[in-house]
């Protein structure tokens, strides 16, 4: 299957390596990769703070992009963003040009762990990750996009992984986007409900399908530091690109 | 005030009628009781099932829930004086709250009993001071475990909730299987002519206001018996 | 800043300060959660019946100048007075007449939203009138002088110690005498159960209006429903232009599904379906039956066909309970009657849409509030739409210009990346300021770290090992 890769902006700036390791994992399951060049952001900032006319046209733009990318489907390293192609685009485009494109688009994006799961039939991967994993549920991806059970599957398969669940999973990481500096205190409160909840099921690493929710959890726990081991915050692509066999 | 009235009726129901100039599209079908009853908890089909689920929900609410024969009944009431201690009892002019009245030994000079047969008033104070109330009832509901009974059925409004213990006396006829069919019986029973007040009752009065913690008798009855005759 | 949005953000950000204070709320609420997840189980189809709700009051409101007109003559047939008011000064101007009609000195409340929202209670004791709230947990906040904290639980901010000094404070000798919530409630139950006797008059709310039999259904656990509304001599009831169901059926539908999202019951201790005064024949009973039907901004909603779904509302609380924003900064940081999604959904359609606004930006967005929703209400999708309505009419010059100026950037790829190296490179020459009070990524780096930015971006990785031609393995 040819696959285009839609990395969003913060992705590609800050966090390359969970879309590296999407890269390994699709490329390890025999599927040709592209990546549409060109892309930049997707327009949900915009969109999310009510510029929706700031927004459409990024929208507008990533719907030509991607929908004019010759690919069988189009697969986001990010819940959120995947949610804002899958979802909000259709809405934010409906009255303009863009309308038959944006939900032709639509139908081919998927989130990663979706994608493999639902889309390819392959729960595992042949990873191989010795370590105790708790797994947060981004809200994009969990309440827009239905995905629960997917990155479940597909961790309780990578060998040596000990996925425990932590009290809150599908609780908000206190992320959202601009949200997170126009109400500080509160995404902080929120950033402190969820860690203290990850931190007591002692795992080593946070895992999540969406960069931006570990973006906060990893930079909520760098500032509350406490003694002993702190538990690290990985993409899930990353946890499946690692002990891959050699192709 | 009369032409006020009529302006802010005509002004709120202009507004409705503008608000609605846009209806929407492609909403989902209304539903009706067949297809609600697929959705709300299942009910068993027979008599000993519906019983079965209205004891389950009775142990859960603390209802004391008391399936009899009509021979038991008299024994049955009389034990239940034995174990409450009623000195005083309220009832209204129905047979088997009369009944309950007598065979509780509550049939003295301080028990009130409201005539229902005429809708005559009777005084407040003394069903307050009344520990007991015996009441009929409309129906049972087995899916949630709840008393049916109306302002015509139950000797009004206040009787079987003011006094703190309320005892309410069924026939097995009487077990409905779920709320749509209560709905039904409501609908059948009384048409066009509703009485003013329809009430379900499900377990004694409870709060949960002060952390969470659930207390029974609130303000309404600390304890609800419910007496099903069988036959 | 506008005044309100101000005053908003300092109250939550005092809230989230008080770790116990929200430990406490997270903790009292484990309960409810446990009790409703086994609610959902029991039905059939917990998912379809969320959504044949919907389609019900869908029907409802859509034909709403059907339905209420076809209430209203039902229950007027049976000698009800109705009075549509079309906001809170004609309500409380109503009732007010009906109070000094009768000459009434001491009024007893049966919980009502609806009363809330037009300060029913205060603007009466302000007047001179004893009100006695019977609901236990409105009892309590009206005795501390508060607001409700949470729709359906008053008092669920409160613990039982400072309850039995609010009660030894003011219920006089006898009261409050221990911690223990079944004392406690003994003591408020001897206060007001005098009360029913007395009063002039019974107010109640509504919690939804039967179109079919022209029957208005109050919905409490502690009775104080059924006995405000069945010993005065006169009661008053008020609800909003939304409450009507069309049919028996309906209600026979949702009655489970309100107690099952509200307080995790199959249905509440008492449903009462009223249908006016005392009839000829009955024993007891209000005389006099007065219906208050308000719109108060109501019909502006209705107006609004994309979000007309908030009328949908059948105030059960269960999104204020799931809302992470919610539990965070406690129910009076709010300062609205309706909290939570819920709350910042209508307010700004009840009260102005900039005055409000605050309320729908203040989200993640996460959904938790749409996933409860027992009658599935769009709630965080609604919240972009007031976001986006109130920047259409009204944008933060600043923050059009910053999304204008990013508008342009991402236009622009070649343009983006380089100013995306260029942010990782300033990142690292800034970083002894990161966590100053010149820092300006200070909302951020105030209570978290940025990200340690990487040597190089997707993009760089991606051209170096692919050169600039797609696919190539």
């Amino acid at each position: 299957m040819r696959v285009a890769l839609f990395i969003p902006c913060f992705v590609d700036h800050y966090f390359p390596s969970a879309g590296i390791a999407m890269v390994k994992v699709l490329e390890r399951l025999g599927h040709e990769v592209i990546y549409p060049e060109g892309q930049t952001c997707c327009g949900q900032p915009a969109f999310n703070a009510g510029y929706w006319d700031e927004a459409r046209p990024l929208a507008a733009r990533m719907v030509d992009l991607l929908g004019g990318a010759e690919a069988d489907a189009i697969v986001s390293a990010s819940g959120s963003c995947g949610a804002m192609l899958k979802v909000f685009n259709p809405e934010l485009l409906g009255e303009t040009a863009h309308a038959e494109a944006a939900r032709e688009l639509s139908g081919k994006v998927w989130e990663f762990s979706d994608f493999l799961v639902s889309k390819l039939g392959v729960t595992d991967v042949g990873a191989r990750f010795p370590h105790k994993v708790t797994f947060h549920d981004g809200c994009h991806g969990l309440r827009e996009l239905g995905i629960k059970s997917q990155p479940r599957k597909l961790l309780e398969n990578v060998a040596g992984l000990e996925l425990v669940e932590m009290g809150e999973a599908e609780s908000c990481c206190g992320f959202g986007g601009t949200f997170s500096v126009k109400f500080s205190h509160i995404s902080e409160a929120m950033a402190e409900v969820k860690c203290e909840s990850a931190l007591s099921t002692e795992a080593d690493f946070i895992v999540s399908n969406d960069s931006s929710c570990l973006m906060q959890i990893n930079g909520w726990l760098e500032k509350n530091k406490t003694e002993g081991a702190q538990p690290k915050t990985l993409h899930l692509a990353e946890v499946l690109a690692t002990g891959l066999p050699e192709n | 005030m009369n032409a006020q009235i009529s302006d802010d009726r005509d002004l709120v129901m202009h507004r409705i009628r503008e608000a609605l100039q846009i209806r929407r599209q492609g909403l989902p079908a209304h539903g009706d009781a067949e297809r609600y009853r697929e959705l709300l908890p299942l009910v068993g089909d027979d008599l000993d099932a519906r019983i079965e689920r209205f004891r389950e929900w009775s142990e859960r609410l603390q209802t004391e829930f008391i399936v009899c024969s009509r021979d038991e009944l008299d024994a049955k009431l009389a034990a239940l004086r034995e174990t409450h201690g009623w000195q005083r009892g309220a009832c209204h002019l129905a047979e088997l709250p009369r009944q309950a009245l007598a065979a509780t030994g509550l049939e003295n000079e301080k028990a009130l009993i409201i005539d229902d047969s005429a809708g005559a008033d009777y005084d407040k104070a003394t069903l307050e001071a009344s520990e007991v109330s015996f009441s009929n009832c409309d129906a049972l509901v087995a899916q949630t475990g709840s008393v049916l009974l109306t302002s015509r059925s139950a000797g009004g409004r206040a009787l079987s909730v003011l006094p703190p213990h309320h005892v309410v006396l069924a026939t097995t006829d009487q077990m409905v299987p779920d709320l749509p069919a209560a709905m039904a019986l409501v609908r059948e029973r009384y048409g066009d002519d509703l009485p003013s007040l329809i009430t379900l009752h499900t377990g004694p009065s409870r709060t949960g206001d002060i952390e969470r913690t659930i207390v029974l008798g609130a303000h309404g009855p600390k304890k609800l018996t419910v007496i099903l005759i069988r036959g | 800043m506008p005044a309100r949005s101000s005053s908003f953000k300092a109250a939550a950000a005092a809230y989230t300060q008080k770790r116990d204070t929200r430990a406490f709320l997270r903790g009292s609420m484990t309960g409810y959660l446990a009790a409703r997840a086994q609610r959902e189980t029991e039905f059939q189809d917990w998912q379809a019946a969320r959504e044949a709700a919907s389609a019900a009051k869908a029907e409802a409101v859509d034909n709403l100048d059907r339905y209420l007109p076809e209430f209203v003559e039902k229950i007027e047939a049976r000698g009800a007075k109705v009075f549509f008011a079309r906001n809170g000064d004609r309500a409380r101007d109503y009732i007010r007449g009906v109070i000094q009609a009768h000459d009434a000195k001491c009024i007893v409340k049966s919980k009502s939203m609806t009363g809330e929202e037009i300060h029913l209670t205060e603007t009466l004791e302000h007047e001179g009138y004893e009100v006695v709230e019977s609901d236990l947990g409105e009892y309590i906040v009206q005795l501390r002088g508060e607001h409700p904290f949470h729709i359906v639980a008053p008092a669920m901010h409160l613990r039982r110690e400072e309850i039995r000094e609010l009660f030894a404070d003011k219920l006089g000798p006898g009261a409050g005498t221990s911690d223990d919530p079944t004392a406690l409630t003994m003591d408020a139950r001897r206060a007001i159960r005098q009360k029913y006797l007395e009063a002039d008059i019974g107010i109640s709310g509504v919690n939804f209006a039967v179109a079919e039999t022209g029957q208005m259904v109050i919905c409490t656990n502690e009775g104080n429903g059924r006995l405000s509304t069945s010993l005065p001599k006169v009661h008053i009831a008020i609800m909003g232009i939304e409450k009507v169901l069309p049919t028996l059926d309906d209600l026979a539908l949702l009655l489970p599904m309100l107690a099952t999202a509200g307080t995790g019951q199959h249905i509440t201790g008492y449903t009462t379906m009223i249908g006016g005064p005392r009839q000829p024949g009955e024993t007891d009973g209000p005389e006099e039956f007065h219906l208050v039907i308000m719109d108060n901004g109501r019909s502006t909603l209705l107006a609004d066909a994309e979000q007309r779904d908030a009328l949908h509302c059948i105030r059960c609380g269960a999104c204020i309970y799931m809302c992470p924003i919610f539990k965070n900064v406690g129910g009076h940081t709010y300062d609205t009657t309706y909290m939570g999604p819920i709350g910042s959904v209508i307010t700004p359609h009840l009260r102005g849409l900039q005055e409000w606004k605050h309320l729908p930006s203040s989200s993640s967005l996460c959904g938790a509030c749409t996933e409860t929703c027992p009658v599935h209400i769009d709630l965080h999708h609604h919240l972009l739409h007031n976001r986006r309505n109130a920047a259409a009419a009204q944008p933060a010059w600043w923050e059009r210009l910053a999304f204008r100026g990013y508008r342009t950037l991402a236009a622009r790829p070649g343009l983006f990346a380089m100013a995306g190296k260029a942010g990782r490179l300033f990142q690292k020459l800034a970083s002894p300021l990161l966590g100053s009070s010149i820092d300006p990524a200070k909302a951020w780096t105030r209570c978290r770290t940025l990200p340690n930015p990487p040597e190089r971006s997707f993009r760089e990785w991606w051209a170096e090992r692919n050169g600039t031609a797609n696919g190539r393995k």
